[in-house]
């Protein structure tokens, strides 16, 4: 028995070492296409025609701003900025070898086939999203299930249903939190406060922010004293669809008798308040219970609001940084800024198709910029999307991109159940101390000091990168390379997706030079160390 | 930075022994240096002796009717009892007994008003002063006092929260470097702040950053470090907090069991015991956070308990910054985002009350023995004049407490600054209300 076990632990580390020799010396096996990525479906006129629009906009954009645009940025870097935008983390060098074999036409299409039926790309959207919906409380105990509903969601988009159908079955849909995870949409506002029943007023400002990109959130108290559009009857119309809801045993269900009451701010008394929409009226269509009118309403195809909302959150997810902002502050009746409304048509003209969204944005010029330029680069540059934004990374895509630097192979859904539990609990506790950003998913931020500190002496940095042979890519590094420059190649490229530039790499292949075993393993340690606290590692760009 | 300092651009630079034989060149610390001077120059043409707040931060809205403004007898009181103090004629809620004989000490102000019943938008409105705005985030009074104060030789963060909860003190327009220090229960260790390796091996690999750094920089945007990444200077900052003596202050296991008995055995007790030492190493701002306050049901069990961690931290700190000479240097703030419902729900509890409640000042600048405003002892709403106007039945805005702290630390607070968005804020638009000050 123990031989037998032996010999399996000895096949596994020969089968580990080929593998690794492999990434080590610039090989990998696996197919060269994923499936779903067709270079013909990317040149077809369809596609490239909305692709050319988007890019005329923001070329007259850059004329009128008169900024030039920096070059394309190379594939690598488009591959991390898709990579940390859609699954949270960096590439894996094992990851960076399949794309280095297979050179393919448009790197960032076979990119995202490769992540699309990737379950990181379901379960880390499925993460974002939940915090416009749900926020980021763990709510009331007994009735909300958070951790059931983001999983929920997640399979949704692995399966890729239409977003207009997720968001009706959110804001419609009944039964028990348990068994129809989308009712903790509801169920998430069933505070005590609120005698454990769904608070209308809090599934208002939700709807309206999350979905439709509009801030209610102050006609709760009274009338726009800003802009003028708003009166205080347009929150509570809209609340007053909720109104029939209620939670029981049974869970969620529409009563067919319920009447929203309120009292107005000056009124003497309260009234009841009727269901209506804000705006667009016309596209409210009668039958069914309210909630289910309203699901229709929010996204009706002549709805606009709806699809740029979801336009402004998915290049928020890849940018790091929403092409409207504040995220979910849409002006009504515009101006738009370039590619939005082009984008929006086109999300609605194909059935709210997410991934072909994503597609289409990260084919756009302005996801293509490099951050580097030859002539000088200011914010006015980077107002007008002429380059590529550098914003803060989120304290999970540090935490990400920590784990799965410090991995060779790819850690996935296909990884140790134990690998996966290690990463989950050291992420979390990384996450807290770095800062959640909470719902302010897309402030614009620099970093401070408490995060640096963390970075320097933090428990996750010290045991990602220390010398371990089995768990650390850095020793694994240091034991496997066959040379000092390829060592500091393939530090560099599993860290920050990049080769070094001549100077890194002669600096740093000295300070490898002639170090053998032990001491070898600390050098690299201290250049894992290194590439991690950099300015590079820690933002988007 | 490096447009002044030349010298400091290098990350290496940052190393303890070098930082003291350049002491005298200390660009190096949580402003930068542009800031520090203007900061430097506001020192030399100060006369206000106060220079710290320490804000008792009374999260999710403590009840005034069993805290500072009791109304013993009255429906309202809902059966909660009275106990004198130290000013003829003034009572405090029962529980608030150390509290109640430093009265003279302190001022109160009984009508505090504000228009935010939202937990998340009243902490914002109470902690910067302004009412919450979807255009930009305005600063917390910790960051308005680290801005606007000199540095003084302090290498340790300057903005302190201990114990913080879910809205720690923010920079906000002012950015992110005034954000505060998160630190908890003082007996555990102060986080990441603890080399893991040898000192020449942390230098080594401080000068290796610095050859990533450069290649990142390379082509990017005009002054990186300046309008984006802050990295060189959290670096910097991070690494003289990590060998600074300082961080003793943190240590409340230096002091005597029986003062640290007197705060009481609780987080929040030793949180204040630790505040009070960091005012003394010369932090601007400290907040430490007691949470629970939240009595929608059973609100007297709730606030009886947290009353019972709150009096005697509040009373010992006082007495500790009188005792070492700090009163004088130290505002004291006390209060939450605002009070609860003078009616009792069916549950027992009280919801939330923003007509009519109470905050505690004390320290450099403030008059002691002063109580200011009352509530209705029948239960009605204060109102809300928006201008201070010291008449019965009228409430104070919270602008004018901010105003009122702000004056007096010597700081103008009626002056601008400019916002990232290109507006100038004054940094208060209330007025420092005269009865509270010296």
């Amino acid at each position: 028995m123990l031989a037998r076990r032996l010999l399996f632990g000895l096949v596994c580390v020969a089968g580990l070492t080929a593998l690794l020799g492999g990434l080590l010396y610039g090989t990998a096996n696996g197919p060269a296409d994923p499936p779903g990525y067709d270079p013909a479906r990317f040149h077809n006129a369809e596609f490239r025609e909305v692709v050319q629009r988007v890019n005329q906009e923001f070329e007259e954009r850059w004329q009128e701003a008169g900024v030039s645009p920096a070059p394309r940025a190379s594939d690598l870097a488009i591959m991390r900025r898709i990579s940390l935008g859609l699954t949270g983390t960096v590439p894996s060098l094992e990851e960076i070898r399949l794309y280095e074999e297979a050179r393919p036409e448009h790197a960032e299409q076979w990119w995202l086939s490769r992540l699309f039926p990737d379950r990181r790309y379901a379960d880390y959207v499925a993460e974002r999203l939940a915090r416009a919906y749900v926020g980021t409380e763990n709510g009331p105990v007994l009735l909300y299930r958070r951790r059931r509903f983001v999983l929920w969601l997640s399979d949704q988009l692995h399966e890729n249903i239409p977003y207009d159908q997720l968001v009706r079955q959110l804001i419609s849909d009944t039964g028990v939190w348990t068994d129809k995870p989308a009712v903790n949409f509801l169920t998430a506002t069933c505070t005590e406060d609120n005698g454990s029943q769904p608070d209308p007023v809090r599934l208002a400002s939700r709807t309206t922010r999350a979905f439709l990109g509009v801030r209610l959130d102050c006609m709760q108290c009274h009338d726009d004293n800003l802009e003028g559009r708003w009166e205080q009857s347009d929150f509570h119309e809209l609340a007053a669809f909720f109104a029939p809801a209620s939670s029981s045993l049974k869970g969620i269900r529409d009563k067919s008798q319920a009447e929203y009451e309120y009292q107005y701010l000056y009124a003497d008394e309260e009234v009841v308040v009727s269901p209506e929409p804000p705006f667009n009226a016309e596209l409210l269509e009668p039958g069914g219970a309210p909630r289910e009118q309203l699901a229709r309403w929010v996204t009706n195809d002549q709805n606009k609001p709806f699809a740029r909302t979801m336009v402004n959150r998915a290049w928020a997810l890849l940018f790091g940084k929403p092409l409207v902002a504040p995220i979910d502050s849409i002006p009504l009746e515009g101006p738009y800024p370039p590619g939005l409304e082009t984008l929006a048509d086109d999300f609605v003209a194909h059935d709210y198709d997410l991934r072909r969204l994503f597609r289409v944005i990260a084919a756009t010029d302005a996801f293509q910029r490099d951050s580097q330029a030859d002539f000088e680069i200011t914010l006015d540059h980077e107002d007008a999307w002429a380059v590529f934004p550098l914003t803060r990374l989120r304290p999970e895509q540090v935490a990400g991109g920590l784990l799965q630097a410090a991995s060779l192979a790819t850690i996935d859904a296909d990884s140790h159940i134990i690998k996966k539990l290690i990463r989950f609990g050291q992420e979390s506790e990384f996450v807290k101390r770095y800062g959640d950003m909470g719902e302010d998913e897309f402030d614009d931020r620099g970093g401070t000091a408490p995060q640096r500190l963390l970075m320097l002496n933090g428990k996750l940095v010290k045991e990602r990168t220390e010398p371990n042979p089995v768990l650390n890519a850095s020793s694994r590094i240091a034991r496997l390379a066959p040379s000092d420059e390829k060592a500091v190649d393939t530090a560099y490229l599993a860290v920050l997706s990049r080769s070094p530039a001549a100077e890194e790499k002669e600096y740093f292949v000295n300070t490898l030079r002639g170090a053998k075993g032990n001491q070898r393993a600390r050098r690299m340690e201290d250049l894992y160390w290194t590439l991690i606290n950099s300015t590079e590692f820690s933002w988007n760009h | 930075m490096s447009n002044l300092f030349p010298a400091c651009g290098s990350l290496s630079h940052f190393n303890r022994r070098t930082l003291l034989t350049a002491a005298g060149a200390s660009g190096l610390c949580w402003l930068t240096p542009v800031a520090e001077i203007l900061a430097r120059d506001a020192e030399q043409t100060r006369s206000a002796r106060a220079k710290s707040v320490i804000l008792l931060w009374l999260q999710g809205g403590p009840s005034q009717l069993e805290t500072f403004d009791p109304h013993p007898g009255k429906r309202i009181a809902g059966g909660a009892k009275a106990i004198k103090t130290s000013l003829p004629g003034v009572s405090l809620a029962a529980g608030m007994e150390q509290t109640a004989e430093l009265m003279d000490s302190v001022a109160l102000v009984r009508s505090v008003v504000s228009k935010e019943g939202d937990h998340e938008r009243a902490t914002y409105n109470v902690k910067t002063g302004f009412r919450p705005d979807p255009t930009l985030v305005h600063p917390s009074i910790g960051a308005v006092v680290c801005h606007e104060l000199p540095v003084g030789g302090c290498e340790i963060p300057r903005h302190v929260s201990i114990l913080p909860g879910a809205w720690p003190g923010r920079g906000g327009y002012l950015g992110d470097r005034y954000d505060a220090f998160q630190t908890f229960d003082p007996l555990g260790p102060i986080p990441d702040v603890t080399k893991r390796v040898s000192d020449e091996r942390f230098d080594q690999r401080l000068k290796s950053l610095d050859v990533v750094e450069r290649a990142f920089a390379r082509r990017r945007l005009r002054d990186l470090e300046e309008r984006k990444t802050l990295q060189s200077t959290t670096i910097g900052a991070a690494v003289k907090m990590m060998s600074s003596e300082q961080l003793k202050a943190f240590d409340v296991q230096e002091e005597p069991q029986s003062v640290r008995d007197q705060f009481g055995d609780t987080p929040f007790g030793r949180g204040c015991l630790a505040a009070a030492r960091l005012v003394e190493v010369g932090v601007r701002c400290v907040e430490v956070e007691l949470g629970g306050w939240d009595s929608h049901a059973n609100n007297h069990e709730i606030q009886t308990s947290r009353v019972k961690e709150l009096d005697p931290a509040l009373a010992s700190l006082i007495r500790m910054l009188k005792e070492r000479d700090l009163f004088d240097e130290t505002i004291v703030l006390c209060g939450g985002e605002f009070g609860r419902t003078p009616n009792i729900n069916p549950a027992g509890g009280r919801d939330h009350w923003p007509h009519g409640f109470s905050v505690l000042l004390a320290g450099g600048g403030i008059r002691g023995g002063v109580v200011l405003g009352e509530t209705d002892p029948e239960g009605g709403k204060l109102e809300h004049p928006e201008e201070f106007e010291m008449s019965p039945g009228k409430g104070i805005q919270v602008a004018n407490i901010h105003a009122t702290v702000l004056h007096a630390l010597g700081i103008q607070y009626k002056k601008e600054l400019m916002t990232h968005v290109n507006r100038p804020m004054a940094i208060s638009k209330g007025d420092a209300i005269p009865e509270l000050l010296l």
